[in-house]
């Protein structure tokens, strides 16, 4: 029968929560950066314009139609050689950080598109045509009226698919970089405790999430009340 | 970077076999096989947790809403981890797991995982299939004298399970997309058969474009099934149900 040996965890805390931040910066700047793309990808998608439309509609699909994995696994290949080229850096530069954090922003956009588009389309006509009656321009009507409302009503989506993203995150691991799962892998590997290391890396996501799942659960009946 | 070259994909393998191409395909077999049997395994375990979501018993709604809790907060990737490298360490007869053919474990890690993570999501679609289901329905059939069972097996389940028809088609487009995290414990799925190339070829751009494509055949495909599966379980004046 297997011994559990919890002993090497709390010497390698500092090491572990080194990574968490590396988790916690990539979830935050996807958050952001795939929120205000994902917007604009919305605005595309429902431009009367065809060829923004077609445009929006088809990254979506294809981003969405693709493994994490791979577009992570691409991300890693081409934006270092990109970057470099462009910013002139030299070889020794780590550009994995920043490859992850593009690779997640660009394929989270897809899915924060959906959830804005939705959004957008459950703000009732009149309110744009309220707006345009007031003698708002489209863009004004759409930024001062409509995005508000679409962004509240979506809010609880958006934030449980953030909840999604920090799990995600952990598949940077296929570019051995250091986020907390990373961390905790090589911890456990390097002291031969990988079953303890794995099971506590289980149980720090389960607590985060489910924590900040029921946060979100409560909020949305706050905001149904 | 150079120009494109596929002409690689028709060399053949070091071990002489089968050429680059070959080794793809099988990656593509192997994800389609995956996926097929991990989709099997969530259909069967959250049908089940859904019915069991929707009980009167407090004991099983309790447990099958622990089971969603537990596998909808903790990552993929920690789960393929904790099933193939702790629980044949942890769970008596585990030994012998790990002395059948490598390929296999790395095959039953990643169906169990992908198909008990994948039940979870379908346990939440099947629930909220029942609870769509107009109240009259299930008292009904109680007061015709049905036994629960019965009520379960005769009324709600037939309606239910066609209603979920449509939320079932991006989960079953979901599966084929996790199967990738499968690479990382070394089964040589298309994902990880697309990186083998690149440590064989180094042809990385060439390899990750077939690696993609492959995907989005695939996707197109099971969306094609789906669809059709969908005209054909529609229930007539239920329109837009699910989506």
């Amino acid at each position: 029968m297997y011994q559990l040996d919890w002993s090497s965890i709390p010497g390698a805390l500092p090491f572990l929560w080194q990574g968490m931040k590396i988790s916690l910066e990539i979830t935050l700047v996807a958050i952001a950066a795939g929120i205000f793309w994902g917007t604009i990808l919305a605005l595309m998608r429902l431009s009367p314009v065809r060829a923004l439309s077609l445009l929006a509609t088809g990254y979506v699909s294809l981003f969405r139609s693709i493994p994490l994995v791979m577009v992570l696994l691409w991300f890693f290949l081409v934006v270092p050689t990109l970057l470099r080229d462009v910013l002139g850096l030299s070889h020794a530069t780590d550009l994995r950080l920043a490859s992850a954090m593009v690779g997640f922003a660009l394929f989270e956009a897809a899915y924060y598109s959906e959830i804005m588009r939705a959004g957008i389309q459950s703000v009732s006509r009149g309110q744009a045509q309220a707006a345009l009656a007031l003698g708002m321009r489209p863009l004004q009507a759409m930024w001062l009226v409509v995005l508000p409302q679409a962004f509240r009503n979506m809010l609880p989506l958006l934030l449980t698919q953030a909840i999604i993203l920090f799990q995600d995150t952990s598949l940077v691991y296929v570019s051995a970089l250091a986020d907390f799962f990373g961390a905790a892998y090589k911890v456990g590997d390097r002291d031969g405790r990988l079953v303890e290391m794995l099971l506590f890396a289980g149980a720090v996501y389960f607590v985060i999430c489910s924590a900040a799942s029921f946060a979100v659960r409560r909020f949305q009946r706050r905001l149904a009340a | 970077m150079g120009p494109l070259d596929f002409h690689v994909f028709l060399q053949p393998v070091p071990t002489g076999e089968t050429t680059y191409l070959g080794w793809l395909l099988q990656g593509l077999r192997t994800t389609v096989l995956l996926s097929a049997c991990a989709w099997a395994v969530a259909l069967v375990l959250g049908s089940l947790l859904g019915v069991f979501r929707t009980v009167p018993s407090r004991a099983l709604r309790a447990i099958a809403g622990a089971y969603v809790e537990v596998f909808r907060n903790v990552p993929l990737l920690v789960q393929l981890f904790i099933w193939y490298f702790v629980v044949p360490e942890i769970v008596p007869g585990g030994e012998r797991f790990k002395q059948i053919d490598p390929w296999l474990q790395q095959f039953l890690a990643s169906m169990f995982c992908l198909g008990l993570f994948t039940a979870a999501r379908v346990c939440e679609q099947v629930r909220a299939g029942i609870e769509s289901l107009a109240r009259g329905q299930r008292n009904a059939a109680l007061a015709l004298g049905l036994t629960l069972p019965q009520t379960y097996r005769h009324v709600l389940l037939p309606m239910a399970g066609r209603i979920i028809v449509p939320p079932l088609t991006s989960e079953t487009l979901n599966v084929f997309k996790n199967s990738a995290v499968c690479s990382t414990i070394g089964l040589l799925e298309l994902t990880a058969q697309g990186r083998q190339l690149v440590d064989y070829t180094a042809r990385a751009y060439e390899s990750f474009l077939a690696v993609t494509v492959l995907y989005l055949l695939l996707n197109a495909a099971v969306l094609l099934i789906m669809r059709k599966v969908e005209a054909r379980t529609r229930v007539p004046g239920y329109l837009g149900s699910g989506r």
